[in-house]
């Protein structure tokens, strides 16, 4: 499996490590109710078709990916920078 | 017997070999199986289950019957298929499955067994007592089945794994795949052609007839040397296109030295490739199909397409007098090359009612093998034609039942095959499960002839040039055959003797006729209840024959009754290829620090911690045991002075203006508010709340910050950084890298480390330019270094870095320095004793399921500012007073040691698991208390100092009592690292 890293081109999948849900890039503020921090740190769709998720270019050049794939088809739809997503 | 003018062998040298002990000769370009038949031995092996003499039944990959052991001892492989082994001088082979010989066979008494051996056998005959199963009927079965035997010993074999890229893979290099490759290495493209056998050519190398004008194996040397001129073209032989996988990437495995005598000592035997196509043409062809009918499966029976190999590739006739039994016109060239070799052709048994006319041998018509004769080999067939039965003598029957294109590649994503009842063959299914980027072509595609395959080639070039936008270069298409003749399927020829389908598994007509009838009608059912398909050879010679009796048994069409699809490897892997490189310390790299020769030189044993390897401790003239090195090197450091190698633990060097705002985000204690020169410990959580690792962070100055992390956690630190930093700060003015291996750091610890250090340096330092947890730079003999005042000792202790190149000579004066002083190094077992004596953590306690709370570390829980963990580590379940919480441990009883892992339990509570109230896990001698100590989690554990315990470990057998205490035993105010 390759994934297309913005920074380094199509890659082989061993050079990058799944972190799971992008979700995790919607970090509650500091305030947040409890009930929003349970459902960022616990709750997971387990979704079979497309889903967006965060990998790391940890042997590459150490981009936290946001990778849209589907789950079914193993199908790469989109590859942006975390960074970007995040407001850099 | 071997022929005397045709073949592509090298008559004019002879390689010896043995079978079985026997020696006899074959020559280069022949296989196993054809020097086998050359010397006229035609029975090769034993079935798996009834143990049936078998001889060679195809001359490919797809071969059922010939499966050999070559070589001896460790570096035997079992299961090789004699007509994919090539020969070689000195080649070793013996047949498998049999007791005491292959032509006497003990267990062949199976075969008269057969009654009672059916599908379904196991299953109906040992249920029960079910007590059995383990102890008398699996020990049974495991010895009488199987294929081959196993070697215990290590695999001495080298293999090799390799990666590779192009434009156009093309997986098979007979008429359609020279012809893609052709006309995609001519624009320019990157191909790799790749095919299993030892030279290109395919089924041309096995036929008589002409390409472009000229005979066909011409046209194949002349397409060759073009391939071979191209740089941009990889022809690989001897490599099997395994599997199709995500993103393009295919295995393929090749094989590099087994088919050589006394291969180069550094040429591996096999090599598993991995390679990554933007696009992919599967032109492997089609594979001949057998014909169900009685005792089919005799030395002597074997596929039409198999004998016109032997004669025209190999120069080999596989029998005086030969009959064809062929349901196609395509098998009648066989009779014709027979005849063109001088072998006799004693008949064509042809089952259609129009049989091909003018043919110039016997020809039946309507006519069916129902019966063969000879018990070692075949003797004789009887076949019914107009209503009688006649009997044949000959020694070969060559069969034909058509071609099964060969499309396994095309559903390794799950598509499945379709039927097409024009030619009576399954084809690669055009569903959304197909493989990106591969298109079958030419026989694997269904199309038969050599001119539609070669026309097939250069349409699946094109494609792909078109999709790839490489401009296309004219390639002229060569003339060729264009009759693929006609074919009437013909499954099974009903009677009542066994009817082989499967010859690897030994499943027969009437298995997969009782499977039907039993109710697993299904194909999937009755893959899995008749085994059919199962064998390493997964069905290639018999799945849609199978599928086709099945639906006949079931009165449904073939196209109702489905078919199962292909998985990964379309041909048998060895594990070793799949593991290449990662054998011994192939296993995982290495990591040493620049202290490693000498601590070896000193005798250290060395351990690992990741994959670096630290020193245990270093014996002294005169100990015996670790212990003694162990206790005399704590005693040193508390007493005069040791050095110690801590390059292993994580550097993570951090610049720009926001740096302490980011510190603050990850470690759970406040950072931003350290000032230049001074260190500080912190800890980081997990945003689950608990703790992930610990460390010191020093501000060399206003905008340069050096991190350190334990050893075992330096990986995920820096992704965790990483993390933080891009999802979470991604405006943050802060930049870091990562810089263990650009720096050897040494422990200077003990009450005397300052004299060390004042040797070493160029200027000396004191408390006040060096108070406890101060830093700085420092220079050693003119270089530029770097010192840290931090403590895991209880010391008064410094930490000095210098450039990695500098490490080996810092050591050696560091170690020299020291024994001046009465002291020298110290080894990681020394290390562990003297921070369990202050209670420090390492990663036996943060072991990931434990909270600041946990550690009695929640007062450094910052609480004016955010951080990573911060929300979680604050719910209740994380700071329950009844969590288990860090305490130490003291056994009443000071001779008695404290095992690590055992488990703690009230003064008079049952061990049992309900009563489980915590757990061990550091333990050590202390020389300095004399007497064992240890840390340990106990429920409300700082609430329960000076209480006694109950200490279990069932594993060891070790039952006693503990004293709770607080887990600094030495020095709880700290003044002597402070001092």
């Amino acid at each position: 499996m390759l994934i297309p890293c913005p920074l380094c081109g199509a890659r082989d999948l061993r050079e990058f490590t799944v972190k799971g849900s992008a979700l995790t890039l919607d970090r509650p503020a500091a305030d947040a109710m409890p009930e929003d921090w349970h459902g960022y740190l616990h709750l997971r769709d387990n979704p079979a078709g497309p889903s967006r998720e965060l990998w790391w270019h940890g042997a590459g050049c150490g981009a936290w990916l946001v990778v849209q794939r589907n789950t079914v088809t193993h199908e790469i739809l989109s590859v942006t920078l975390a960074e970007q997503e995040a407001g850099a | 017997m071997r022929l005397c003018d045709r073949g592509r062998i090298n008559r004019s040298i002879s390689l010896p070999f043995t079978f079985d002990g026997q020696l006899l000769t074959g020559h280069p370009g022949d296989t196993l199986a054809s020097a086998l038949l050359a010397n006229g031995i035609r029975l090769m092996g034993r079935s798996f289950k009834y143990h049936r003499p078998r001889g060679v039944m195809t001359a490919g990959a797809e071969e059922p019957n010939a499966l050999v052991e070559v070589g001896l001892g460790a570096a035997m492989v079992s299961n090789v298929r004699a007509t994919v082994q090539e020969l070689y001088e000195g080649l070793e082979a013996r047949s498998q499955n049999r007791w005491p010989s292959l032509r006497v066979d003990a267990l062949a008494l199976n075969d008269l067994l057969s009654p009672f051996l059916g599908a379904g056998f196991y299953y109906k005959t040992f249920m029960w007592p079910q007590s059995f199963w383990e102890r008398v009927y699996e020990p049974m079965i495991r010895r009488a089945a199987g294929l081959g035997s196993l070697v215990a010993d290590a695999d001495p074999a080298r293999h090799e794994k390799a990666f590779a890229w192009c434009d156009l893979l093309v997986t098979g290099a007979g008429p359609t795949g020279l012809m893609a490759a052709l006309a995609a290495g001519e624009a320019g493209a990157e191909v790799i052609l790749a095919d299993e056998s030892s030279e290109p050519g395919g089924r041309l190398l096995s036929e008589v007839e002409d390409v472009g004008g000229m005979p066909a194996t011409d046209w194949v040397d002349t397409c060759v040397a073009r391939l071979r001129a191209m740089p941009n073209v990889r022809l690989m032989t001897r490599t099997v296109v395994t599997g199709a996988y995500d993103g393009g990437v295919y295995g393929a495995f090749e094989r590099v030295g087994d088919h050589l005598s006394g291969p180069h000592a550094d040429l591996p035997t096999d090599c598993f490739w991995r390679i990554t196509a933007r696009r992919a043409v599967l032109a492997t062809g089609a594979i001949e199909r057998p014909i169900a009918f009685a005792d089919n499966d005799r030395p002597g029976v074997m596929m039409a397409s198999a004998v016109r190999s032997y004669l025209n590739r190999y120069g080999v006739s596989p029998g005086k007098r030969v009959a064809l039994f062929a349901t196609n016109d395509d098998a009648y060239r066989t009779a014709r090359d027979l005849r063109g070799a001088g072998v006799e052709v004693a008949a064509i048994i042809d089952p259609r009612d129009a049989a091909p006319a003018g043919a110039e041998f016997p020809v039946f018509s309507d006519a069916q093998v129902v019966g063969t004769g000879g018990r070692l080999g075949l003797r004789h067939i009887h076949v019914r034609t107009a209503g009688k039965t006649r009997r044949i003598p000959l020694d070969t029957l060559a069969v034909s039942g058509g071609w099964n294109p060969s499309l396994h590649l095309t559903s390794h994503m799950g598509a499945r095959p379709q039927w097409r009842g024009d030619i009576h063959a399954f084809v690669p299914g055009n569903g959304s499960a197909g493989v990106p980027g591969l298109s079958a072509a030419g026989a694997a595609n269904g199309v038969f002839d050599t001119a539609g395959c070669l026309a097939e080639g250069l349409r699946a070039a094109r494609t792909v040039l078109e999709d790839l936008g490489i401009p296309a270069i004219a390639v002229d298409l060569p003339e060729a055959e264009q009759d693929a003749g006609r074919t009437a399927p013909l499954w099974l020829v009903p009677g009542k003797r066994r009817a082989w389908v499967d010859f690897q598994n030994d499943v027969t007509a009437k298995d997969v006729k009782m499977a039907g009838q039993e109710g697993f009608d299904s194909v999937e059912y009755m893959k899995r209840y008749t085994t059919q398909g199962m064998a390493p050879d997964q069905g290639k010679n018999s799945n849609v024959n199978a599928l086709a009796i099945l639906a006949d048994a079931t009165g449904r069409s073939i196209e109702q009754t489905g078919t199962t699809i292909y998985r990964p490897p379309y041909s048998p892997v060895p594990i070793g290829a799949l593991g290449a490189g990662a054998q011994g310390k192939g296993f995982a790299p290495e990591r040493f620090t620049t202290s490693h020769s000498a601590s070896v030189a000193r005798g250290a044993p060395m351990i690992e911690a990741g994959l670096w390897y630290r020193p245990s401790y270093f014996p002294a003239p005169g100990e015996t045991t670790w212990r003694q090195a162990c206790d005399r090197e704590v005693t040193m450091v508390r007493s005069a002075v040791g050095v110690c190698d801590v390059s292993t633990l994580g550097k993570i060097e951090l610049f720009g203006p926001d740096t302490g705002a980011f510190l603050d985000m990850v470690y759970a204690n406040r950072f931003a508010t350290l000032k230049p020169g001074k260190a500080r410990y912190g800890i980081m959580l997990r945003e689950d709340g608990h703790v992930m690792d610990d460390g010191t962070t020093a501000r060399l100055s206003e905008d340069h910050w050096v991190m350190t992390t334990t050893t075992a956690a330096a990986g995920e630190v820096m992704a965790h950084l990483e993390m933080v930093q891009q999802c979470f700060m991604p405006q943050a003015q802060v930049r870091f890298t990562s810089t263990t291996d650009a720096w050897a750091q040494f422990a200077i610890a003990g009450p005397r480390s300052r004299e060390v250090l004042d040797t070493l340096l160029d200027h000396r330092i004191d408390a006040e330019t060096f108070p406890f947890m101060g830093c700085g730079a420092v220079r050693v003999n003119g270089i530029d270094a770097r010192l840290f005042r931090i403590s895991f000792s209880g010391e008064q202790a410094y930490e000095l870095a210098v450039p990695t190149r500098f490490g080996t000579s810092l050591w050696r004066l560091l170690v020299a320095q020291a024994e001046g002083f009465g002291g020298g190094p110290y080894g990681m077992e020394a290390l562990n004793v003297l921070r369990i004596e202050k209670g420090f953590l390492t990663h036996a306690e943060l072991h990931g399921r434990t909270t600041a709370f946990d550690l009695g570390m929640q007062g450094i829980l910052s609480s004016k500012k955010e951080f990573i963990g911060r929300a979680a580590a604050a719910r209740p379940g994380l700071v329950d007073p009844d969590r288990e919480q860090l305490v130490g441990l003291r056994p009443v009883d000071r001779e008695i040691a404290i095992p690590a892992g055992a488990h703690l339990f009230g003064h008079d509570a049952d061990p049992v698991r309900v009563n489980d109230e915590g757990y061990v896990t550091s333990s050590g001698y202390s020389p300095t208390l004399g007497r064992y100590i240890g840390l340990g989690f106990l429920r409300n554990g700082r609430g329960r100092h000076g209480e006694v315990i109950k200490l279990v470990d069932h594993l060891r057998d070790v039952y006693e009592f503990c004293m709770v205490c607080d887990p600094v035993f030495f020095d709880p105010d700290g003044g002597r690292a402070r001092g």
